[in-house]
């Protein structure tokens, strides 16, 4: 019954509608080609200008540049960075969600601009916060000093200043979420007697498990894509605390156009990996959301 | 399992809750809380379960006492009012939850867990819908679900929180008999929440009634509904007409009119309130012997048994709703406009101060 009465308006009303309330014919063409030309000329164009610019003197050339000894080092450590990075904020993110959503305290508001802050800032002064942090005229920069540790110029540096820039990523996309979902489910667990860590893998974990992958997809390519606060306190030493993004733009300060524009078209790759990855967890998501207005608002489909 | 509250007390803020709570719920029985909302009902049920702490007072589960006793280890049945099913599990999953989350040693075996799960879907009549997400089941039915999870546990008690408020009219109906006749089957002593009394005085064996965080009245559900012990308790069982006037010495005066009110024979002279059913609001086409208020016809609405009309009282204006048979209103040839006259039958008396308004 509730399928025959909504499929009949969803046939024929849409186009009715549309004709209504929709605009002239002029009118509708000139606003989308504004916005295709607007897509191709500040998007789609620079994508082709990347792989235009990386294969410019040939596919031998291109490659020389991916597999010289300076490029596969700031790809390694990028993947250094990126994996010490994303799984601390796994952790951070998951916890503070879990405590901003299911939880009520003192300090809650204060903490979810705190989470904000990241974003808020420019990343050229997130790192500039850990040089006076840890650098050599920094608060701890001469204890740091007597005791042979480095973190400026140095691979901690740049891994603080990365998990810092990146941390509001996944905590953002499950805390709106989880205030969704409320605390229903955990507590109907509680009674049938789990305890706590099997009510978090049981009933949480996987009730928030697309949203946090598309945290961790986009925490991801901002830990390996961040330029600003690195840049800060790598000290751009070739080889050591060089990453992709540094590596990039010391090769185009070179006039090495092609070979910047190489390792620059690996980042593009991963972006556009990225991208896809994140199209699908979206879809998913939406699919699992369209799941629960369904069972929201379903009618009663047999009577009990 | 009995379950025995004393003197609970809990607030929130400067909101009181509960206000020195005390009930007993003899084992086995199938018992109501019935409170408009913001009655405390809904909070004295989640104290029970131990999804939340009470201020004062304390709880005992057959003589033992359960006061600060984690949730986890209450061995509590509880249904949501929205089901709280897990959305990611299928039917069977979660009704086995409960079961495959106990300790290794004490948890029942894959095909214990089978036959325990089976047959209480088919207790709940869902058996073949077993493999279904929660998503793909009416609201009935995950209402069953959720029942069926909470009693696989064999829970000491089961309380329910408001089980069929999310349902339609006539799916509330069947699941409420179901109740009925499920409780019967597994006999285990059960607390509802509900603002419904129609399904409190349907369904349980005992109706507790609260107001503001207090108990009004508990008893069977003839006992409350004959004898309300409170202006409140009349009030909020079944459908009533309010009246205003005085009581003096075993006598109600309603405007011009006398009636009688033998149990306030000693009380002096005072402002009162008279609470009538609406089916005890005779209508006549000419004044009776005993007191009679005129009124006009306001509106009618016949459908089913009675028709329901809507009177004006000719004295002070005020509305007086009134359920005369059909066979009755028929013979009176009832007309929007007209004039009648009522006689309230069964009035039940409250000094002013008394009342709630």
């Amino acid at each position: 019954m509730a399928t025959l009465a909504f499929s009949r308006p969803a046939t024929t009303a849409p186009r009715a509608i549309e004709r209504a309330t929709g605009e002239s014919e002029v009118i509708r063409w000139t606003l989308t080609a504004t916005a295709l030309a607007f897509l191709a000329l500040t998007l789609v164009l620079p994508l082709v200008l990347v792989f235009h610019g990386a294969l410019a003197k040939g596919f031998a050339a291109y490659l020389a540049a991916i597999r010289e000894p300076d490029a596969l080092s700031a790809a390694r450590l990028t993947l250094l960075i990126a994996s010490i990075a994303v799984p601390v904020n796994l952790v951070f993110g998951v916890a503070a969600a879990w405590c901003i959503s299911k939880f009520e305290f003192r300090g809650k508001y204060l903490l979810i601009t705190l989470i904000d802050l990241p974003f808020a800032v420019s990343p050229v002064i997130s790192g500039m916060i850990f040089v006076l942090l840890f650098g050599m005229h920094g608060w701890f920069g001469s204890w740091l000093f007597d005791h042979d540790i480095k973190i400026i110029f140095a691979v901690p540096g740049i891994v603080l200043a990365t998990t810092f820039v990146t941390a509001p990523f996944i905590a953002r996309e499950l805390i709106p979420l989880m205030q969704e979902q409320g605390t229903e489910e955990e507590q109907a667990a509680i009674v049938l007697g789990a305890g706590g860590w099997q009510t978090f893998w049981r009933i949480t974990l996987p009730n928030i498990k697309w949203g946090l992958l598309y945290g961790l997809i986009l925490c991801n390519a901002r830990a390996m894509g961040e330029f600003g606060a690195v840049s800060v306190v790598s000290g751009h030493i070739r080889g050591e605390t060089n990453t992709l993004p540094l590596h990039v733009e010391i090769l185009y300060n070179e006039y090495a156009f092609a070979a910047s524009f190489a390792v620059a078209s690996i980042l593009t790759l991963l972006a556009l990996v990225t991208l896809a990855l994140k199209t699908l967890v979206e879809w998913r998501q939406r699919r699992s959301a369209a799941e629960r207005a369904d069972t929201d608002d379903s009618l009663e489909r047999i009577a009990a | 399992m009995s379950i025995q509250v004393r003197n609970l007390r809990k607030t929130f803020g400067d909101f009181v809750a509960l206000d020195d709570v005390s009930l007993e719920v003899p084992g086995g029985e199938l018992v109501a809380l019935l409170g408009p909302s913001g009655s405390g009902k809904t909070t004295l049920l989640r104290i029970i379960a131990g999804l939340e702490a009470a201020d004062q007072g304390t709880i005992h589960f057959h003589g033992e006492d359960a006061t600060t006793q984690p949730v986890r280890e209450r061995q509590v049945g509880f249904v949501f009012q929205h089901y709280a099913l897990f959305r990611h599990m299928s039917v069977f999953e979660n009704i086995a939850f409960g079961l495959r989350v106990r300790p290794r040693p004490v948890r029942p075996s894959e095909a214990e867990i089978r036959d325990t799960v089976m047959g209480l879907l088919k207790l709940v009549q869902l058996d073949v819908l077993a493999n279904r997400r929660p998503s793909e089941l009416s609201g009935g039915q995950r209402q069953r679900v959720a029942l069926a999870r909470a009693l696989a546990v064999k829970p000491k008690v089961l309380l329910l929180d408001e089980p069929f408020g999310a349902l339609d009219a006539k799916v509330r109906k069947e699941l409420r008999r179901w109740l009925r006749r499920l409780h019967e089957e597994v006999h285990v002593t059960s607390v509802f929440v509900t603002h419904d009394q129609e399904e409190a005085l349907e369904v349980s064996d005992r109706v507790v009634i609260m107001n503001e965080g207090r108990v009004e009245q508990s008893g069977t559900p003839e006992e409350v509904y004959e004898g309300p012990a409170t202006p409140f308790v009349c009030g909020f069982l079944g459908d009533v007409n309010l009246f205003h006037g005085r009581i003096s010495h075993g006598r109600v005066h309603i405007g011009d009119n006398e009636l009688d009110a033998p149990e306030w024979s000693d009380a002096p002279d005072q402002a009162g309130v008279a609470y009538v059913r609406t089916y005890d609001v005779e209508v006549t086409p000419s004044p009776t012997g005993g007191a009679s208020l005129e009124a006009v016809v306001r509106h009618s609405r016949a459908f089913g048994p009675v028709v329901r009309l809507e009177l004006e009282l000719v004295q002070d204006g005020a509305t007086v709703e009134a359920h005369v048979p059909r066979g009755r209103a028929d013979s009176l040839r009832i007309a929007k406009g007209q004039r009648v006259f009522l006689s309230p039958t069964n009035l039940r008396v409250y000094p002013r101060g008394a009342s709630p308004s």
